[in-house]
């Protein structure tokens, strides 16, 4: 075997995306020497995608808002499925987290007195989004970035270089975090994909913010990164993944032409007034609105509009009911018949604001629409519907830490960490998640690596081994035979099985959910995982995207199983899950956490053994929410999500 | 379509050793030359004409029009002008045409213009010909060093056509006058010089330099309410000042050639009242 | 109208040894950009083919690519504004190190990012205390935009066509980099004796710029990157330097302020 490189840091962040570098930003400003590995160019990652906001209870907007009631409200959002602590702990530092970017660069837009303006958004009480018109999730990437730099251009002048302490190594992919025998994090196995080059981190903490899981479905938000790598690699690595069932799909995606289908239309355009129609033009989402949410939202058209100029005396239009809301209801309508001529719903902004305001507020929606579909949104409605979006679930994690269970020296943060949201994410909070959690995830890993300064885990070279034979085998792919008179079996083509596979969760595991269907999808995921040992490429190594796909593949199927494993185990329908065999939230489901095991708990190649499936199960009850938490609620309110023993504690 | 397999022989530009291996100087396959001949042609145009007219010292004044070539006319031998742009500054040892001492500010604001400055650069010295089009230069050093550093002398120009647009200015005023110098009076020519003089305005004052004089340089708008609203009002000009360029080029020429052909008797200038 | 056809293309594959176009035909479908294309071909006839995409909407920059000779992200040119009997030909970028296929080495770009320093936070502010009106930050937003596809930099003839220029020259991408500091209403450079326009001519070649705006031209975002951000930036150099009337007023001042 070829000698592999071997590089030593203190931390490694896997990821580039907000979390990922605010991570790397904070563990570099605590002392850690901190390198960061992404898929893609630096600063290219799929935050830059996000649009409306980050929601913050800075009070700009409106004066009586504070973090108790950004905490109720992620709270109501997730039904109270939320690892509660981690909720208030966001809502508590988001506004620092915010402020903290403008010191950096970050140039939000501006109040009439000169404060960052905040603006509406589904499922938030207050405006409490900052933004930059619907760009917002590229100038957060672009304020981070421009940190890093600007630290190491601090670096430059003390060490006289760029990268001492502080490196990106772009374009590089993880396909294994290694751990020592006391199962202690030792570091990762990486490859360029420029060159196809392995190489080894040596390092006692390991960030994964990689994001989330969408490229296993085919209607979807995301790019080509999301394809689950780190919840599939702190699976590996032994650590769990919590309620990997709640998948959230967005309400409102582009619908046509197909080769756009899925990509995201910005919640603030209904936020900034746009509302949805049907077919036969009702505003349907009057029909839609569920009991838990009966008095917040206006019950008729014109206290709905009236509520964007004076919202203190109306309530809010029930196009801002949650996101899985607001799918659900899109989803019915378009089954009853009442969709658009591409099988999706109108949203309409045309009517309800003048050309010029739709352009300056909505820019890059106009853009989209304009570019790729030849829609002027000014003019016309879009047509939208669901798509593939969040995944709620992800590695089970300490709420004040952001460590990994079971693993030290594994943390993670952002969209793959689990608990935060529970079944639902309200929009705004995944950007302020980032935040909060990429810096505790920084702080800690940084803490804890410097713990462990003299004792140093140590990587063994026949790990290292394994981890590049497991990489390289898509190059000798021919795959155990099947039966003896059909002889060897053809090497199977990635890109056939990635649509495959993307076809089966979206019918089988997808928005609607059915008992029947996701035992088909559990078998149609064997039989994908048999075919994907066989998955061959072409070529050689040197950017391959081939060869890329083939060993995301195993990310995939992992992440997958445990989707459809958690979606089948869970007989209730609550946020990002929908069972129509169990239309209803069921109370005694409300302190049940599900964890998604490796069913080998080596995480050696036995695990991707074809035939048992790779994913055990477990359920778990959460703590109970502290008292002063909970008294911010009305009692009423209270009894719909929590079981009788919880009220009376 | 020429392309090697070979990598370059580092022969520069696209063609450097590390870059792909494509011969061909661009791929373009839209009319990428007909803008720069355009302007090129256009251009060309302008400097024969005006160059004519310039050396021709004759045929730039009929009462009450002078030709905005000759205004101010600054030397001895000028036609006289009852009431208009004529100041003896130069005396009689000037020989030549006195339009060569006034076009140097006009000619000198448009030769450094932002918007000519794109305009010759892309038309005559190809540099480049157009957007990813190979430039035939093997030596580039922008506005670096001598001579175009002196681009940055735009200023001083902007400057002096201030003035410039302010005796046009008074000259289209000279125009309601009639033939005798009574007051009151307007013709075909006072149409054209008052379109000229609009669109000199407009070109002068949507002027790069100007917009960044007027407000530009500001770090705090909110500051300056007033200057701000100027910004943005020359902001808006300046977004058209391709087209003002070419537009107050041609009413311009248009302006002498008119004066040139009332004086030189082809016809009268017709009168309204 | 059938909505499908069959396009010819011709894809520069190769690598830094060399490499030439390469014919294929393919499938097109209504509404689809040339992204689709070079996936379906990545899917079925050329698995290797190499490719940089992320977000397929025009946000990320990642798929920067020359279609038909002309500097164009991939997801936001659509096969519509060809012909059925055209032959489109798509390359990597020409003004960088190909790497593979449509895959150039952007290093180029990371570097100079580096060169311009950062924003300078005020020192008497604290977090949240930051005031600024939205009329004094709509400029410095606006190059904001900029999703760092280099279309701007590969287009760029100071550098396209003289190689030579690069170590000199930071191209339209940062320079504007800078105008968007020297424009941040609290950007305290000044304060630590960073004179930003000074550094604009004098450390990242702002007087390379000829102006013939092949940057504004390809740039996805619409920015005005050479009348919002470089021609104010050359006028700010200008303040400095050659101005006459703020030589004058400078020399006025200085000696009214010694008497």
């Amino acid at each position: 075997m070829s000698v592999v490189e071997r590089q030593e840091w203190d931390v490694v962040v896997i990821g580039a995306g907000g979390a990922g570098l605010r991570a790397a930003i904070e563990a570099r400003e605590r002392g850690a020497r901190t390198a960061v590995i992404c898929k893609s160019l630096f600063g290219k990652a799929h935050t830059v995608m996000a649009e409306g906001g980050i929601a913050a209870a800075m009070a700009n907007a409106n004066e009586h808002d504070n973090w108790q009631v950004h905490f109720r409200d992620t709270m109501r959002g997730g039904k109270f499925l939320n690892q509660w602590r981690m909720a208030e702990l966001h809502a508590q530092e988001a506004p620092q987290r915010v402020w903290e970017l403008e010191t950096w660069g970050a140039l939000f837009d501006r109040t009439k007195d000169g404060r960052i303006s905040q603006r509406n958004f589904g499922g938030h009480e207050y405006p409490r989004l900052a933004h930059v018109g619907d760009r917002t999730g590229l100038e957060l990437i672009r304020t981070l970035q421009q940190k890093i730099v600007s630290l190491q251009q601090e670096d430059k002048k003390e060490t006289g270089e760029y990268e001492s302490r502080l490196k990106v190594f772009q374009e590089c992919t993880v396909t294994r975090i290694l751990k020592d025998e006391r199962g202690r994090v030792s570091g990762v196995f990486a490859y360029e994909r420029e060159t196809g080059r392995f190489f080894v981190i040596q390092a006692p903490s390991v960030v994964i913010a990689t994001g989330g899981i969408g490229k296993s479905f085919k209607v979807t938000s995301n790019s080509w990164e999301y394809t689950g790598d780190g919840h599939a690699l702190a699976l590996l690595a032994g650590a769990p993944l919590l309620n990997m069932e709640f998948v959230q799909f967005h309400p409102t995606g582009m619908v046509w032409p197909p080769s756009v289908k899925g990509i995201l239309v910005t919640e603030s355009v209904r936020g900034d007034g746009g509302v949805l129609r049907n077919s036969e033009g009702k505003r349907f989402m009057f029909d839609y609105i569920p009991d838990v949410f009966k008095e917040k939202y206006a019950q008729s058209e014109e206290e709905g509009d009236r509520w964007y100029e004076d919202p203190d005396n109306n309530r809010r239009p029930p196009e801002l009911l949650p996101r899985d809301e607001v799918a659900r209801a899109i989803n019915s309508e378009v089954k009853a018949g009442r969709g658009s001529p591409h099988g999706g719903v109108f949203l309409d902004v045309s009517t309800r604001m003048p050309a010029d305001v739709i352009r300056r507020r909505l820019p890059s929606m106009y853009h989209q629409f304009k570019e790729l579909a030849d829609v002027d949104i000014t003019a016309e409605a879009m047509e939208v519907g669901p798509t593939c979006h969040y995944v709620m679930g992800g590695i089970a994690v300490d709420s004040e830490s952001a460590a990994a269970r079971g693993v030290p020296g594994l943390y993670a943060a952002g969209e793959v960490a689990g608990g935060m949201h529970g079944s639902n994410r309200l929009g705004g909070n995944s950007l302020s998640d980032l935040l909060v959690f990429g810096r505790r995830a920084g702080w800690h890993a940084a803490e804890y690596a410097a713990a462990q300064a003299f004792e140093r885990p140590e990587v063994s070279d026949m790990q290292i081994d394994t981890a590049a034979a497991e990489a390289l085998r898509p190059f000798s792919a021919e795959g155990p035979t099947g039966s003896e008179d059909d002889g060897p079996r053809p090497p199977e083509n990635p890109y056939t099985l990635h649509q495959e596979l993307q076809q089966a969760m979206n019918d089988l595991v997808g928005i609607i959910r059915r008992e029947g269907e996701m035992e088909q999808a559990l078998e149609k995921l064997a039989d994908l995982r048999v075919r994907a040992r066989r998955a061959g490429v072409e070529g050689h190594r040197q950017f391959n995207p081939g060869w890329h796909l083939a060993l995301d593949l195993r990310n995939m199927l992992l992440v997958s199983e445990c989707v459809a494993r958690a979606a089948l185990e869970r007989t209730e329908s609550r946020g990002g899950h929908t069972r129509e065999d169990h239309p209803t939230m069921d109370r005694k489901w409300r302190n049940i956490n599900l964890l998604c095991h490796l069913a080998d708990p080596t995480g050696g190649l036995a695990a991707t053994d074809p035939e048992r499936g790779q994913i055990n199960l477990v359920r778990e009850t959460t703590d109970p929410v502290r008292q002063d938490l909970l008294a911010l609620f009305d009692k009423e309110e209270l009894v719909k999500y929590l079981a009788e023993e919880e009220l009376y504690q | 379509m020429a392309t090697g397999t070979e990598p370059h022989l580092n022969s520069g530009g696209v063609r450097t050793g590390t870059r792909a291996a494509i011969t061909a100087p661009h791929l373009r396959t839209d009319r990428w030359w007909l803008a720069p001949a355009v302007t090129a042609a256009g251009l060309l145009a302008f400097i024969v004409y005006s160059t004519w007219r310039a050396f021709a010292n004759a045929d730039y004044y009929a009462a009450p029009y002078v030709s905005p070539f000759y205004s101010p006319c600054l030397a001895e031998n000028c036609e006289t002008m009852r009431g208009g742009p004529n100041w003896d500054l130069f005396g009689s040892w000037w020989g030549i045409s006195p339009a060569i001492i006034i076009l140097i500010f006009p000619l000198g604001f448009r030769l450094t213009c932002y918007y000519y400055r794109k305009a010759y650069y892309r038309g005559f010295w190809m540099s480049p010909p157009a957007c990813a089009v190979a430039e035939p230069h093997t030596k580039y050093s922008g506005e670096t060093r001598f001579p175009l550093i002196l681009q940055n002398i735009h200023r001083y120009f902007f400057y002096a056509a201030l003035l410039v647009a302010g005796i046009l200015t008074y000259d289209t005023v000279l125009a309601f006058r009639d033939e005798n110098y009574e007051w009151g009076h307007m013709g075909l020519g006072t149409l054209v010089f008052l379109l000229n003089i609009a669109l000199i305005w407009a070109y002068t004052l949507s002027c790069h330099s100007c917009r960044h004089i007027v407000g530009g340089k500001l770090k705090h708008f909110s500051k300056h309410p007033v200057r701000y609203r100027m910004w943005q009002w020359i902001g808006k000009l300046n977004a058209r000042h391709m087209q003002l360029a070419w537009a107050s080029l041609v009413s311009v020429a248009l302006a002498d050639f008119y004066v040139y052909l009332v004086a030189s008797g082809v016809f009268d200038d017709p009168r309204f009242f | 109208m059938s909505s499908s056809y069959e396009a010819r293309f011709k894809v520069w594959r190769g690598d830094v040894q060399g490499g030439d176009l390469e014919d294929f035909k393919v499938e097109v479908n209504e509404g689809e950009v040339v992204l689709d294309i070079i996936h379906r071909l990545q899917s079925t006839q050329a698995p290797d083919l190499a490719v940089r995409w992320n977000c397929k909407a025009g946000k990320c920059g990642s798929c920067s690519a020359e279609i038909n000779g002309r500097p164009r992200l991939m997801c936001m040119t659509r096969m519509s504004v060809f012909t059925r009997e055209e032959t489109i030909t798509v390359t990597p970028l020409r003004a960088f190190p190909v790497v593979r296929d449509l895959v150039t080495d952007v290093g180029f770009n990371y570097d100079k990012a580096r060169q311009v320093p950062s924003f300078v936070p005020p020192q008497d502010l604290g977090p949240g205390e930051y005031r600024m009106m939205q009329e004094d930050v709509d400029r410095s937003q606006e190059f904001r935009k900029c999703i760092e596809c280099f279309l701007c930099q590969d287009t760029c003839h100071v550098v396209r066509d003289h190689e030579e220029n690069k170590p000199a020259f930071a191209g339209p991408r940062f320079l504007m980099r800078v105008a968007e500091l020297d424009m941040h209403p609290l950007d305290a450079a000044a304060d630590t004796g960073l004179d930003r326009k000074k550094t604009a001519q004098d450390e990242h070649g702002l007087g390379y710029c000829n102006i013939t705006k092949c940057c504004t031209e390809v740039c996805p975002e619409g920015i005005k990157i050479t009348d919002n951000a470089l021609i104010p930036l050359k006028e700010r150099a200008v303040d400095r330097k050659y101005d006459p009337l703020v030589w004058l007023g400078s020399k006025i001042r200085r000696r009214s302020s010694a008497e």
